[in-house]
């Protein structure tokens, strides 16, 4: 089991100009949980995972990861220390929907670069951890590989293992799945199942209501930057009151019916 | 007539002029590179000042011809009271004009990375230090090696005009030697040879650093 951690979201505002993309947004994660995010387009789901990790700035409210808040030093106050937030975000490991690899590098590279860069490991063995990291997630056989040489699902397994080969406690997803060929979602999709029943807490933006209804322990409704609901799969999902989320799981449906 | 051996003989006194052809772009290229980071260093930077600056230096450069550039530096260096070489002077010049050229390629270049390139460095809290050393500069350097190459091709041709202040460089010499042999077809047709050359071997070497640096 990896020690995972919690995060409390407290009144969270974000504006891009006068465009108001978070409205107010109050979410509990506990330790261990996997919370998927669904909404429609332009709702605020990757503004409010990347609020997260800090790489989107939000304008007022808290963010605590483990108690502790990210990105200011006090509520309302000044900006931490940029050496303080990059030791926060060696514990939040982070997933694209581009995959985000560096193309220069192999695989094992990829992999090795933020033990080596960003944990001060030799070498030998942060290889021999990435090496471990990749063979996790399927890819013992394709370490030497650069990025353009692996297929949609193998480059976003070996994101993956970038992430997790730092020993994250938090891991947040951003529509992991959503720039795969159909047939390329399972592979990923399998990886990120093994990883919450490992117990690890992740934040998952997703359009797959499989994965949401089977492996989230909560589901949370945004649209136009407002946090509908945060509930049970199954009271999202299956039996949704507000008609919002009726009206999004209608058109997710339809689209794909056939 | 054409004559076959004044062309013949006019390698040897322009291939010798050839070194100075070679050392102005070559050294003009290099210390090119270096000024041209430093501009494309403040053009990126977040303080104001640098960014005015760089774009006035590279407005200035690329909107005046290097010809003129060198007559300026050329009459202006005396009168300020600098005494330096022609050669040096010429070097200088060429370099601060192709400056101004490759801080634009390389700032394409990093401009060009997509952004999710560093935010996946900065997500493992990576230092901006190695973000640039180790995941922004090895592929914008990849990237800006084909518009490097050219700039080059492009200096070895500008630096005939190096002529003006005096340096007996390929095509001063071709002049000269013109006017002493009366053949002037003969020794520019050996002048273009030799200018031929040079370009068709730097553009090889351009096309395998691009293979060999393609992944
Ligand atoms: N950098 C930005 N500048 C201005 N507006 C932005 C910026 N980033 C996002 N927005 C706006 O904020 C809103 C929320 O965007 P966000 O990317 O969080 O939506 P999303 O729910 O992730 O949508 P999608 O499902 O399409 O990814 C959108 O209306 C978007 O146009
Ligand atoms: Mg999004």
């Amino acid at each position: 089991m990896v020690r995972a951690s919690s995060v409390e979201i407290r009144k969270v505002n974000k504006f891009y100009g006068p465009f108001h993309a978070l409205k107010d947004i109050d979410m509990s994660i506990e330790p261990g949980k996997v919370t998927c995010l669904i909404g429609p387009s332009g709702s605020g789901k990757s503004t409010l995972l990347r609020c997260v990790n800090f790489l989107e700035e939000y304008n007022s409210g808290e963010i605590l990861i483990d108690g502790e808040l990210i990105g200011y030093e006090t509520a309302g106050g000044k900006k931490m220390s940029s050496r303080r937030l990059r030791e926060m975000r060696r514990t939040i490991g982070m997933v694209f929907q581009q995959f985000n690899l560096w193309p220069h590098m192999t695989a094992l590279q990829n992999v090795a670069e933020g033990l080596i860069r960003v944990r001060g490991m030799a070498r030998a063995e942060a290889e021999t951890r990435a090496a471990d990291a990749l063979e996790k997630v399927g890819l013992g056989d394709r370490m030497g590989n650069h990025p353009s040489r692996l297929s949609g699902g193998q480059q976003q397994r070996v994101a993956i293992a970038r992430a997790i080969a730092m020993e994250p406690r938090l891991m947040l997803f951003d529509e992991p799945t959503s720039a795969l060929d159909p047939e390329l979602v399972g592979e990923v999709l399998t990886v990120m199942k093994a990883l919450a029943a490992e117990g690890m807490t992740m934040v998952v933006v997703t359009h797959e209501m499989g994965f949401a209804a089977h492996v989230a322990d909560q589901v949370a409704f945004m649209e136009q930057g407002e946090l509908v609901a945060v509930d049970a799969p199954a009271n999202i999902l299956h039996h949704p009151e507000d008609p919002r989320i009726q009206s999004f799981l209608r058109t997710y449906h339809e689209r794909n019916s056939f | 007539m054409f004559s076959w051996t004044t062309f013949g003989d006019s390698f040897i006194p322009l291939l010798w002029a050839a070194r100075f052809t070679v050392l102005v772009s070559g050294l003009g290229i290099l210390l090119g590179l270096v000024i041209g980071a430093l501009i494309c260093a403040a053009a990126l930077s977040p303080m104001k000042p640098l960014r005015l600056f760089a774009a006035l230096w590279v407005s200035f450069l690329r909107g005046v011809p290097l010809l003129v550039q060198l007559l300026l530096v050329y009459f202006l260096l005396p009168v300020i009271g600098i005494n330096v070489p022609a050669l040096v002077a010429a070097v200088v010049t060429v370099a601060i004009c192709a400056s101004a050229y490759i801080s634009e390629i390389w700032r394409g270049a990093i401009n060009a990375l997509p952004r999710g390139q560093t935010e996946a460095a900065k997500a493992i809290g990576m230092a901006p230090l190695p973000q640039w050393t180790r995941i922004i500069l090895p592929q914008a350097v990849t990237m800006s090696l084909p518009a490097l190459i050219n700039e080059l091709i492009l200096l070895v041709k500008a630096s005939s005009l190096v002529s003006v202040v005096g340096i007996m460089e390929i095509t001063r010499a071709s002049q000269a030697q013109a006017a002493t042999t009366f053949r002037p077809l003969e020794v520019y047709l050996a002048a273009a040879c030799i200018y031929l050359a040079i370009n068709l071997c730097l553009a090889g070497v351009g096309r395998w650093l691009e293979h060999r640096m393609a992944v």
